[in-house]
């Protein structure tokens, strides 16, 4: 194709992620570098019946009026990035000095709001990930034996978890778990224990989010797994069941082998997901319990009276590094496969 | 289906992998089913402390609305607090950006197919890295500037953003369905005097129907889940469903009117349940196209 037509075909496209996706990476990026103004006080004499003081008051006017003629704020280089909400670098450098041992450090570490919501990220990663590729392929293996007819129906169902909403699938489950809900109150009955609540209990919380990261994610792997089966070729397991290999040997050396590239497919795909996480924190109203990057943007774009736009865009630049991060492989694959084509 | 000795399985293990996919279909449908039938029922039996299966039998329902059925919750949800506003607002988001974003991806998706220069490559591995984004990250970057300008809360600023949102995902899929249409068929075309965009039009359009279905459902399903971009951007009279949801749990729960809550929520799964029910081989194909050719 032509250069020119190419650039005429792709160029709506492409004026579209500029201006809505490149533009406000840079809009971000500027963002992170301002604070928003101190509020301007002035000197007021306040007389009373015996004498005269000077207060200081918010001189509200002003404050707008400097809010209008520069509403990025004042600049403040670097400083949000490391101040305690973010990096935290002097806090991280305290509890390294003044703790003996690495678990205290890391008790230290965790209530710093930044790490502290990467660590509920990851935790929930490392867990859900695993799980969701075992439950998937199970799943997948158990659809593959049931006869046709009632396959379409059962995969039918399985997509359910995954096509709804988050938000809404995560608050069907926190109605079910609520201390009234069917879960949360049986729960109660088998404890004998009638203040037992699920939202109150940090473990716990962190617990019913990872479910809900497994039962909302594990359709997406067995979909991809059950693909993947219609395509392991007839003859290789023809050969090993003449050799005498029993079925769990055949599914152990023939059928997992040959899914390995959907399991890395599928552990990437949950890495960049579950590294968003952000509904079900909203859903469960687990904030208080357990945090995550995107809800610490969110709660500053819409938690308080001001919008903290330095805050929401440090936050955001920490986090769009992240993802690179946890790109690269996927990248380097892409490079590699793109010049083995034109080879 | 063979049918040979080997390939026989025991009755333990028949046993064994239905009841796994039993529950597995209790698990991924329960609580849908729990939370529909329960819709219709009161809050103190929906969320019943005393027994579970009140919600079953409507026994509170009973005793206050005088039948087992209540139609309560929707009527507060639909009339009192005016969903049906925002099941419009949704109607008309999700209409536009699914239109546009197919009609920008489809024109890009054509090009990067049939581009072999190094800049298209390029331009792929953006899509990727932004498609990997999380859309808050974005959404911050929006809000000083649209405020400036006066155009936060409209929908048709939303709907631009979740088309541009949208793009990097379609133009990858749409591109690798392009793939699949043989060069040769337009290329005979232009040989035969059509410039590249007549054969587009007249060649490749005709053949593009099945990528462009699955890419669309897609599109639906981000524009209808989306909460992140809707609630930050969206003023409160132009809310669409899911920010309006999650701002009923903050009022009904001081009012006492959960079951508003959970009837819009039932409300807002309909449409999808059609979706799935009408498009499942589609979804499928399209979930596992980037998996099993890649």
């Amino acid at each position: 194709m032509k250069h020119r037509t190419f650039f005429w075909f792709i160029l709506p496209s492409l004026a579209a992620m500029f201006f809505f996706i490149a533009l406000p990476i840079v809009s971000v990026a500027v963002q992170s570098l301002f604070v928003e103004h101190e509020q301007i006080m002035t000197e007021v004499e306040n007389c009373g019946p015996f004498k005269c003081e000077t207060v200081l008051q918010v001189d509200n006017e002003a404050t707008a009026a400097l809010r209008e003629e520069a509403p990025l704020g004042r600049f403040n280089g670097l400083g949000t990035y490391t101040n305690r909400k973010h990096l935290a670098f002097e806090q991280v450098g305290v509890a390294w000095n003044e703790t003996e041992t690495f678990g205290e450090f890391m008790s230290e570490l965790i209530n710093l709001p930044f790490y502290k919501a990467l660590f509920f990220t990851l935790t929930y990663t490392a867990v859900v990930t695993p799980f969701v590729i075992f439950l998937g392929l199970g799943v997948a293996l158990a659809v593959n034996t049931l006869p046709r007819a009632v396959k379409g129906p059962t995969i039918f169902v399985s997509l359910l978890p995954m096509i709804v909403t988050p938000l809404i699938g995560a608050l069907i489950l926190f109605w079910m778990v609520d201390a009234d809900g069917i879960i949360g109150a049986t729960l109660q009955k088998i404890f004998n224990d009638p203040n037992l609540s699920l939202k109150a209990s940090t473990p716990l919380t962190w617990m019913m989010l990872i479910v809900y990261g497994i039962w909302s994610s594990t359709p997406f792997s067995f979909i991809v797994f059950y693909a993947g089966l219609q395509t392991v070729p007839k003859e290789t397991l023809e050969a090993a069941k003449i050799d005498g290999a029993s079925r769990w040997q055949s599914i152990r050396y023939v059928v997992v082998p040959y899914m390995m590239p959907l399991v890395v497919f599928i552990t990437l795909m949950q890495l960049m997901d579950n590294f968003r996480v952000f509904e079900p924190i909203i859903s469960f109203s687990a904030s208080a319990k357990a945090t995550s990057l995107s809800w610490i943007i969110f709660n500053d774009l819409r938690g308080g009276d001001i919008q903290l736009f330095g805050s929401a865009g440090a936050t955001s630049i920490l986090t769009i590094l992240g993802v690179a991060i946890l790109l690269t492989p996927v990248l380097i694959r892409t490079w590699r496969d793109f010049n083995r084509k034109r080879a | 289906m063979s049918t040979s000795v080997a390939d026989r399985r025991s009755r333990g293990l028949i046993w064994f992998t239905t009841s796994f996919v039993v529950l597995w279909i209790f698990i991924a449908a329960g609580p849908f089913i729990w939370t529909v039938w329960g819709s219709f029922k009161v809050q103190p039996d929906f969320f019943s402390k005393t027994d579970w299966r009140n919600a079953l039998y409507g026994v509170m329902t009973t005793a206050q609305t005088g039948s087992a059925f209540t139609g309560d919750g929707y009527y507060g949800a639909w009339v009192e607090q005016a969903f049906w506003r925002n099941t419009i607002n949704t109607g008309i988001v999700v209409f536009f950006t699914v239109v546009i974003s197919l009609t920008l991806g489809t024109l890009g998706g054509y090009a990067l197919a049939r581009s072999g220069f190094r800049y298209a490559f390029w331009l792929l591995m953006a899509g990727l890295v932004f498609r990997a984004m999380p859309h808050i990250t974005l959404v911050s970057g929006y809000l000083l500037p649209f405020f400036e300008w006066n155009v936060w809360g409209k929908l048709s600023t939303t709907i631009i953003v979740l088309v541009a949102i949208n793009q990097p995902f379609t133009l990858w899929m749409l591109h690798s369905f392009f793939l699949n249409i043989p060069k040769d068929m337009d290329e005979s075309a232009m040989v035969d005097g059509c410039t590249r965009f007549q054969a587009f039009r007249h060649v490749i359009i005709p053949v593009m129907w099945p990528g462009v279905i699955t890419t669309g459902l897609f599109s639906f399903l981000l524009a209808y889940n989306d909460f992140a971009v809707t609630a930050v951007l969206l003023s409160s009279e132009n809310q669409t469903m899911v920010p309006r949801i999650n701002s009923f749990l903050g009022t009904v729960r001081e009012t006492g009117d959960v079951m508003f809550a959970v009837a819009a929520v039932v409300s807002s799964m309909i449409p999808l349940f059609f979706l799935v029910l009408f498009f499942q081989r589609q979804i499928v194909s399209g979930l596992t196209a980037g998996a099993v050719k890649g």
